[in-house]
């Protein structure tokens, strides 16, 4: 299914229009193009106050004193709260450990962790009181990177942790530490014929989406609060807030406000805590938006990582075996990294067949900026170092790099490190054999008759070359990302679907708390209900935490598992509906015992076609509603000394091709194009799952040459936050990204479906980062790549 | 202090207004206006994109203030500004369209029954919409960049739109919509 | 904070002398950046947009004058020919949104060194027209920038407009930076040959505190022409010429390292832009290869 230009509109299987395979259009498309969609930061109450957040300007030091009383002074001013003024026992939260302070207490452990938050009547009378808040700091060493955090000195970034890695991690200061260990390397090297070693950086990168962290609180008339969020799991937020704020959860309401983007960065919290306090406090609504300058401290990065791997290969290009250590800094609060960590190794060798095996990953506590999800989760990191070192043995034994990765790719019945069987279709070489068979863009196209266009060379507009320096490269990778919530997790999501009349038709609502960050899970649930119920209208009721758990929008997993959830709860409504139909017309008519029966364009039919019955005579003015959890099969802890078991659900395949021209001699890039190839198992909207790839790819074309968060190794204090100087890619930046989308069916999945939005975020740094190897033949082993590592300055 | 300017048509004032707010803010936060988003207030987004006195501006830079008396366009008022600039001047201006923009009687969750204009349409159609929050400075851009090249090659598209930074898309799906556009537009002459 | 909108030219200069610390804004770019993020609250913002003058633009005989709020798009669209290198460089400035609003006074407000007007103004020549109700002053280009955003306007000056010596020969500007488009200048480079005084000016931009000319190498590079009687046989400039004058425009720069970039890259990348432009430049003075300027 490549796309080149027009939308692609594929239908299939489908028997009731705008089901599942078609390519229906977002429902919340015309607000979106109006301006009327409402996201977090568009929320207004009546009387509202600004929340503002007061940040520590240094990234480590021990509090002495905070002196509020100006700020409180100041006209217009309703709140000042600091860690003192927290409400309960709880003054801490975090997604797998508390390890956060709401509040900085005592200590603060990284550059713009909040201190002091303050609720005003307009955002600069908020602002100015901020910054009327006296704190004095007496600084402390920092810890950075592996070496000053495990120094036999090393302070404590942690004094006291109570968490349940303590206990197997090798220092206080590391998070979580996860070896793989399967064969013998030993005994595999001395079978290598080619023994090839790399260290690879990868930078920090943002998820840089494009709302910022905003939000509404209105305190309830029962002492409660409504919060109107942009989040990625309304439920996890919750599960965080209420004991903080020393309310029950049903006393905490949630609704999902329209979401700008999220890619991992809104798993955390951010300021819902803050807003509620605040609101709690002062008993008007309190609103709080970050500008970009404060979402930069607001929310996690993806982990900045070193890793240094070993892969030795006989002759004939099979690998025998692998050894790496993956060090992820986590920043200085624990956020997702145990998962990241566990993913970091359990898919740290790639998409390959590798018997012998030695992996370790750890996360550090260190005072940069805490890391956690982004998009990709761990296995970004570790395309980036493999697919590198799959180059590198490539050049060595004199094979084309595709087809060495060809004759190593795992299949379906591969065992991976973790001694986990792959059970489903894993077309790795088919992938690679696709997107190198699709067809060169030409070159030269700057040059025509009329002169240069100096849009389409590196530099862009900024007029650097016409030609001069100019080198192309085209460079290949391939990736695995798993699907959903590994390692154990009881990863499962809600649905609540009701099927009524509704102005003489039949109309069928889904609701969910699953986070819309932009994906369309909202589209696929309707096409699902669709399918499923043989209705036309579908109502998408707004997420909120009035129905259960919708798990987590991210780990590709929305479509296979709250899709999943709406397609069983569907399922559970159409037999109570026929239930209802047999009931009242089966006396009449025998097929409603004999026959199979499906819902089909607002009817009741048997499989052979005839028409049994009207939906809206069988219910008349009876609703049918069913709510209920769904899971997907159930995964296993990694063990703890060899990361064996099967912590996987699913995985997720995508390969690119990266055409790019450099001007070697300025040692800047363009890319020419980005050509990717993915199974997805099945499109259920073709035009969303092309989107996710293209939008994945571009997030991978970023952290390869220019998206970087630098942190001052001396201060641990972040030295570009702004859009000015942490550069995402325009659509000058962009080549056309052609995409080859293979559907092979999981039997395990709603549909076969396969998780699609990180995969394509793996393979897109790595095959742009080999593209620019082959023009400068140069050895970049840090992503991003910058211009003085293309001229050596 | 008090700004008076024009919006989508119609004669707005603010009062109290600080006079350190942008344009930005007092459309979202005092006009109740918020379809201009608020991204990174330092101009490198364009997803405050709005027309002042129909040149496309990063609204979160222009001051307040500085709008005293002029005319502003806005994502709400794009599909009536489309119009009126597709019949030209046969068909007057009048207050009632001018007011199109607020939509009444469509349905609030969807906005089904909303009229677009040719450019709003084509980012829904061609799927150049996801999370959406870049999509109204797009839309204010590609609308008037159409305006001015009916016919632009993709190096046109790509330069008119690098103002416009869009995290979700890898805009390949904007670029099909401002094509999807332009080609309807040709068919409609 | 104030908000002060003067409706003339007179009345702006009436209330810079009242309240010297009045902050002048027309586009906005850098001032409402500071509001925005908290880095400045000047005690009074004074509105430039009101005075139509100030965007208009006269061609006269031997330079432009230029008004301090005329929007980089119009210099693109319409100075091109009389101002190349100007044009080239408003091409580079930030985004369409921004060059629409933007404007040459706005750079030499400011004075950041990463100003993309610069290196074109100094290559070209120029002169800033400064205003204050004590009378009129032109400040040549050269004298204009005094430190890392500082410029040589007293208190109570305003930038009028820029007179901008007119184009005796081609120009060219280019400007590197990690993206493709918007983006702030790593470092920028301006060269401008200058037939009828058989002279070549230089302009770097982002490579030291201020915005500067590398003398030295358009010295060398004057002399060079001269002696090889380049400016009246048209030959090809020699590669070791080209390569010299590239080396004293690297060695101009007085670079710091960054975010943005390294030091040496941008002494490096100065060199590489100093010899391309000389190329391109020169190409097109010879008349024998038209085709070299960007289209864009």
């Amino acid at each position: 299914m490549p796309t080149n230009g027009a939308p692609t509109k594929i239908t299939q299987g489908s028997r009731t229009k705008g089901g599942i395979g078609e390519s229906t259009l977002r429902p919340d498309g015309t607000l979106k193009v109006t301006g009327e969609f409402a996201y977090s930061s568009d929320m207004w109450h009546e009387d509202m106050l600004w929340g503002q957040i007061l940040r520590s300007t240094v990234a480590h030091a021990e509090i002495v004193s905070i002196d509020t009383s100006e700020a409180l002074a100041t006209p217009g001013v309703y709140a000042v709260m600091t860690y003192d003024d927290l409400p309960t026992e709880v003054k801490n939260y975090g997604l797998e450990i508390q390890d956060t302070p709401v509040l900085a207490h005592g200590k603060v452990r990284h550059h713009g962790e909040p201190v002091a938050i303050v609720a005003a009547d307009h955002p600069e009378t908020a602002r100015r009181a901020a910054a009327k808040i006296k704190v004095d700091y007496r600084e402390l060493p920092v810890i950075t990177d592996e070496a000053s955090a495990t120094a036999p000195d090393a302070i404590l970034v942690h004094e006291n942790r109570d968490d349940h890695h303590i206990g197997h991690v090798p220092h206080p200061n590391i998070v979580h530490r996860q070896p793989i260990v399967r064969g013998d390397v030993g005994a595999a090297r001395e079978r290598a014929d080619v023994i090839v070693e790399g260290e690879y950086t990868f930078g920090m990168q943002d998820q840089a989406f494009l709302g910022p962290e905003s939000g509404l609180a209105v305190p309830d008339e029962d002492g409660g609060v409504h919060l109107y969020i942009a989040t990625q799991w309304l439920h996890s937020d919750l599960r965080q807030i209420a004991p903080v704020l020393g309310l029950p959860e049903s006393k905490v309401r949630m609704t999902l406000a329209g979401v700008g983007g999220a890619f991992g960065g809104r798993e955390d919290l951010s300021m819902q805590i803050h807003a509620c306090l605040l609101a709690l406090r002062t008993g008007k609504p309190v609103k709080i938006v970050y500008n970009r300058f404060e979402s930069f401290f607001g929310h996690v990065h993806r982990h900045p990582a070193k890793l240094h791997y070993e892969h030795g290969a006989t002759k004939d290009g099979k690998l025998t075996h692998v050894k790496c250590r993956i060090v992820l800094d986590g920043g200085a609060y624990a956020s997702a990294s145990p998962a990241v960590v566990g993913n970091a190794a359990s898919l740290g060798i790639g998409p390959y067949v590798v018997d012998d095996v030695e992996i370790e990953a750890l996360a550090l506590y260190t005072n940069n900026p805490p890391c956690g999800a982004m998009r990709g989760f761990g296995a970004v990191q570790a395309c980036f170092a493999y697919e590198a070192q799959m180059d590198k043995v490539a050049g060595q034994l004199g094979l084309d790099p595709v087809e060495f990765r060809r004759l190593n790719a795992m299949e379906q019945g591969t065992i991976m490190p973790t001694g986990q069987p792959v059970d489903s279709p894993a077309p790795v070489a088919e992938l690679l054999r696709r997107v190198k068979a699709m067809p060169m863009p030409p070159e030269r196209e700057w040059e025509s008759s009329e002169g240069v266009d100096v849009r389409q060379l590196p530099g862009g507009l900024s007029n650097t070359t016409h030609g001069e320096g100019v080198v192309r490269g085209v460079g290949y990778a391939v990736g695995i990302k798993n699907v959903g919530f590994s390692e154990g997790f009881d990863d499962y999501s809600t649905a609540r679907v009701r099927m009524e009349v509704v102005g003489g038709e039949p109309v069928a609502t889904v609701h969910t708390a699953m986070a819309e960050v932009g994906q369309g899970g909202v589209t696929v649930h309707a096409q699902i209900a669709r399918t499923e119920l043989g209705v036309t209208q579908v109502t998408i009721h707004p997420a909120d935490t009035q129905v259960g758990s919708a798990g987590s929008t991210s780990a590709s997993r929305q479509t296979y598992v709250t899709g999943g959830a709406v397609k069983n709860a569907c399922e559970l409504v159409r037999e109570k509906v026929l239930d209802l139909g047999r009931r009242k017309f089966g006396p009449y008519h025998p097929a409603w015992a004999t026959a199979e029966l499906l819902l089909e364009g607002g009817k009741v039919v048997t499989d052979g076609g005839e028409v049994l019955a009207g939906l809206v005579d069988v219910l008349e003015d009876e609703a049918v509603e069913v709510e209920e959890e769904w899971r997907h099969r159930p995964t296993e802890a990694f063990d703890l000394r060899t990361g064996q078991g099967n912590g996987h659900v699913q995985y997720s395949f995508a390969a690119h091709r990266a055409v790019v021209e450099v001007d070697t001699e300025l040692g800047l890039v363009k890319v020419i194009e980005l050509a990717c190839a993915q199974d997805v198992g099945k499109a259920l909207n073709p035009l969303s799952v092309i989107g996710q790839i293209q939008g994945g790819t571009t997030q991978g074309l970023g952290v390869a040459v220019m998206e970087e968060i630098v942190v001052d190794p001396k201060t641990a204090k972040v030295k570009n936050p702004s859009f000015t100087d942490y550069l995402i890619p325009t659509i000058l930046d962009t080549p056309t990204i052609p995409v080859d989308v293979l559907e092979l069916a999981d039997d395990h999945a709603p549909y076969g479906l396969r998780g699609v939005g990180e995969a394509p975020t793996l393979s897109s740094t790595p095959a742009v980062l080999a593209a620019i190897r082959k023009a400068t033949g140069l050895e970049l082993n840090r992503t991003p790549v910058r211009p003085e590592h293309l001229t050596g300055t | 202090m008090r700004v008076s300017f024009t919006v989508n048509g119609r004669p707005q004032e603010a009062d109290d207004v600080w006079e350190g707010e942008s344009l930005l803010y007092v459309l979202r936060e005092r006009l109740g206006l918020p379809g201009s988003k608020n991204a990174c207030e330092q101009g490198e987004c364009g997803s405050c994109t709005v027309r002042l006195d129909g040149v496309p501006v990063c609204s979160c830079l222009v001051a307040a203030g500085q709008v005293e008396g002029r005319e502003v366009v806005t994502v709400e008022g794009l599909a009536d500004y489309a119009k009126q600039r597709s019949c030209g001047d046969s068909c007057g201006t009048s207050l009632d369209e001018a007011k199109g923009w607020q939509a009444e009687g469509t349905d609030s969750q969807t906005g089904e029954g909303t009229e677009l204009s040719p450019i709003q349409q084509a980012f829904i159609d061609a799927g150049a919409v996801q999370c959406g929050f870049c999509t109204p400075g797009l839309l204010v851009a590609a609308d008037e960049m159409l305006e001015r090249n009916p016919n632009p090659t993709d190096a046109d598209i790509r330069e008119a739109l690098s103002g416009n930074l869009c995290r979700c898309t890898g805009y390949e799906k904007i670029m099909d919509a401002v094509r999807l556009a332009a080609a309807r537009q040709g068919e409609a002459v | 904070m104030d908000f002060l909108r003067p409706a003339s030219w007179e009345e702006a200069l009436a209330a810079k002398a009242e309240h010297p610390t009045a902050v002048p804004i027309a586009g906005g770019t850098d001032v409402m950046v500071e509001i925005n993020f908290d880095h400045r609250r000047p005690e009074y913002l004074m509105d430039l947009n009101r005075i139509g003058d100030l965007s208009e633009w006269e061609v006269g005989e031997d330079s432009v004058r230029l008004g301090a709020s005329v929007p980089y798009s119009q210099i693109m669209e319409s100075l091109r020919a009389e101002l190349p290198g100007l044009a080239l460089a408003s091409h580079t400035v930030a985004s369409p949104q921004i060059r629409n609003r933007g404007g040459v006074g706005g750079n030499l407000g400011t004075a950041s060194p990463a100003g993309d007007a610069h290196p074109a103004l100094l290559a070209a020549g120029a002169e800033v027209e400064a205003e204050s109700v004590r009378g009129t002053r032109l400040i040549p280009i050269d004298e204009f920038y005094q430190g890392v955003k500082r410029n040589a306007l007293a208190p109570d000056e305003l930038i009028r407009a820029v007179h901008i010596k007119k184009a005796d020969g081609p120009q060219q500007f280019s400007k590197v930076g990690t993206r493709n488009a918007m983006v702030i200048a790593v470092c920028a480079f301006g060269l401008a040959l200058h037939p009828q005084t058989r002279t070549v000016r230089t302009g770097i931009g982002s490579a030291a505190p201020t915005p500067i000319r590398a003398r030295a190498a358009e010295e060398f590079l004057n002399a060079a022409l001269e002696e090889g009687g380049f400016w009246d046989n048209g030959k090809i400039i020699t590669p070791s010429v080209a390569r010299q004058f590239a080396d004293l425009c690297s060695a101009a720069c007085n670079p710091i390292d960054d975010v943005r970039g390294t030091a040496s890259y941008r002494r490096h990348a100065v060199g590489v832009m100093a010899r391309r432009t000389l190329t391109w430049t020169w190409e097109s003075y010879r008349g024998t290869a038209a085709r070299t300027e960007g289209v864009a």
